[in-house]
């Protein structure tokens, strides 16, 4: 079965993604490094994982299953407004950066 | 720019046809009985909700929009790629910084929109919108305003900042018109 080979691709590389984010979250020095991983790997490994649901569920159940797009908008809108908020409080209550952050100097007071 | 649509019944169309396929999406039916409620509430929720918001202003070339967001696609999918690479290797060799990119847009949507592609492509997550609008006084002049973004591994600021600029911000200035 083809489709299943397809499935099964995407749902490994999708795992492979979300757990280099995750490895990103426990290995970067500060803060400011480790927003980096979720933000980004996981939005692609989501992206993997949803469209094997797609396909999965439209080959097995006959009817066409498009609902996981909606589940891909929201994680693409509500990504970039979680990292905004978690880095304007690290900003807020002045985390140290590593050593060696250029551009330190261009955060303003609040 | 434009702040108001020409259809005075819907006065944000992109938000009406939003909302039309999220409801079809929900249900994941396209029967008719689906159909009719979903231009129904399409039509009415935008009609009750638009006095609540501050006008922005609308997108006014659908076409640019589209190829803009299939652009942001296309970068998403290769700032993974890169991101995972630059996890996977030695956290020493980074560079971090901190930088500020000067904004043309002015309007609250577009500066979102912007900050979120930001946020979501190669190595960057932008910070915090500078001037802190509480602090702005209501002046006649309107002050420039900058975005702060958080780069995991920098390199050169100044084609950073031109790159931002041109591939993801003079785009957004197409679209609103602003």
């Amino acid at each position: 079965m083809i489709f299943e080979w397809i499935v099964s691709i995407l749902l490994l590389g999708g795992g492979i993604f979300i757990l280099i984010g995750s490895i990103g979250l426990n290995k970067m020095p500060d803060f400011f490094m480790r927003l980096h991983g979720p933000t980004k790997a996981t939005t692609l490994g989501m992206a993997g994982i949803l469209i094997a649901a797609m396909i999965y569920f439209s080959v097995t159940t006959d009817t066409i299953s498009v609902k996981e797009i909606l589940i891909s908008i929201f994680l693409l809108i509500t990504a970039p407004i979680t990292g905004y908020m978690l880095i304007k409080a690290a900003i807020h209550h002045k985390l140290d950066a590593k050593k060696g952050t250029k551009g330190l100097g261009k955060i303003e007071e609040d | 720019m434009r702040l108001e649509a020409k259809v005075s019944w819907l006065p944000t169309p992109f938000r009406s046809l939003l909302l039309f396929v999220v409801w079809l999406l929900l249900n994941n039916s396209a029967s008719v009985g689906h159909l009719i409620l979903a231009t129904i509430l399409a039509i009415f929720i935008p009609l009750l909700t638009f006095r609540f918001r501050e006008p922005q202003p609308l997108i006014l070339k659908p076409g640019l929009a589209l190829k803009h967001f299939l652009l942001v696609l296309y970068d998403i999918v290769i700032a993974n790629v890169q991101v995972s690479i630059l996890i996977l290797g030695s956290t020493k060799k980074l560079r971090p910084a901190f930088v500020k990119v000067p904004l043309d847009l002015s309007h609250e949507m577009p500066i979102t929109i912007l900050a979120s592609t930001v946020s979501l492509t190669p190595g960057t997550v932008s910070a915090e919108i500078y001037p802190i609008s509480e602090s702005i006084n209501n002046d006649v002049h309107e002050p420039q305003k900058y975005l702060l973004i958080h780069v995991l591994d920098l390199e050169d600021e100044e084609a950073l900042i031109k790159m931002i600029k041109q591939r993801y911000e003079a785009p957004l200035k197409e679209i609103f018109q602003c």
